[in-house]
């Protein structure tokens, strides 16, 4: 198809853009790209934070890092990581599947499937960062 | 399969830097989204749940093969980094002179390399 398609040229749908918009194995367009890279930004500053941490902390044992995810900031920053992240991953699987996956019902089911994982693993990592901030200083 | 023009798949292609990056930038992306939450999920939960879980945490992510994950983990981490970041920049609309594309994409894997290095330096040093 020629870059300036006449319109009488385009189709059914009407215009040029009309005959591919939607083709692309997602189906859809500009949010899921955006969330991508607001989510990559968050990633870059919550998991830098982590590892910054772990470069700091004066040893791994049970209490010190007990005693250290107790405090406000890093329960705070660490449940940032966990929504920023599993967010960020929901999105770069989607994508995957939506490659490599050709089937309709499978790609449902391999998102269904995903959608469930990325939920539960973050609902478990914000409670278990909960727990931890809750339980106070042992 | 659709009924219109697919492109070719990876084997057909000459190889260039530029695809070895965008390779590993959704490898280790996928390899962090499945071993490394995996990792991290037990890290809290094995916190949240007590000394003894926490024990059992330490002995197998600390022997020789847990290191060796961490390792894997963390290089997938900077990794991925360099090449978001390189992603970031072409969005802005730079950097898709064949020079400099070609230049920034044999350097980001180097990047994530040597900042693996740095902070595995760091970690023990400290």
């Amino acid at each position: 198809m020629d870059r300036n398609t006449p319109l009488q040229n385009a189709g059914a749908k009407g215009t040029a853009i009309g005959n591919v918009r939607g083709l692309g194995a997602a189906h859809e367009g500009a949010g899921h790209w955006l969330q991508q890279r607001f989510t990559a930004i968050g990633n870059l500053m919550a998991v830098s934070f982590l590892l910054i941490s772990f470069i700091l902390l004066p040893d791994y044992s049970y209490l010190t890092v007990h005693a250290w995810l107790s405090d406000l900031l890093p329960a705070f920053a660490l449940a940032l990581l966990i929504v920023s992240t599993f967010w960020h991953a929901r999105l770069g699987l989607s994508v995957l599947i939506e490659d490599y996956v050709d089937d309709a019902g499978n790609k449902f089911a391999a998102k269904a499937l995903l959608n469930i994982a990325i939920i539960a693993g973050a609902g478990f990592g914000l409670f278990s960062i909960a727990r931890i901030a809750l339980a106070g200083t042992l | 399969m659709a009924g219109r023009p697919l492109s070719p798949h990876l084997s057909i292609w000459k190889w260039g830097p530029h695809m070895l990056v965008s390779i590993l930038h959704r490898a280790t992306g996928d390899g962090m989204a499945t071993v490394g939450f995996g990792i991290l999920l037990w890290w809290l939960g094995s916190l949240a749940s007590g000394p003894l879980a926490y024990a059992d945490f330490l002995a197998i992510m600390g022997s020789p093969i847990g290191i060796i994950v961490l390792v894997l983990l963390s290089w997938a981490f900077f990794n991925h980094m360099s090449s978001g970041i390189r992603h970031f920049v072409l969005d802005l609309g730079a950097g898709y002179e064949l020079d400099t594309n070609r230049r920034w994409s044999v350097a980001t894997p180097i990047i994530g390399v040597a900042l693996t290095i740095l902070f595995w330096i760091a970690i023990l040093l400290t």
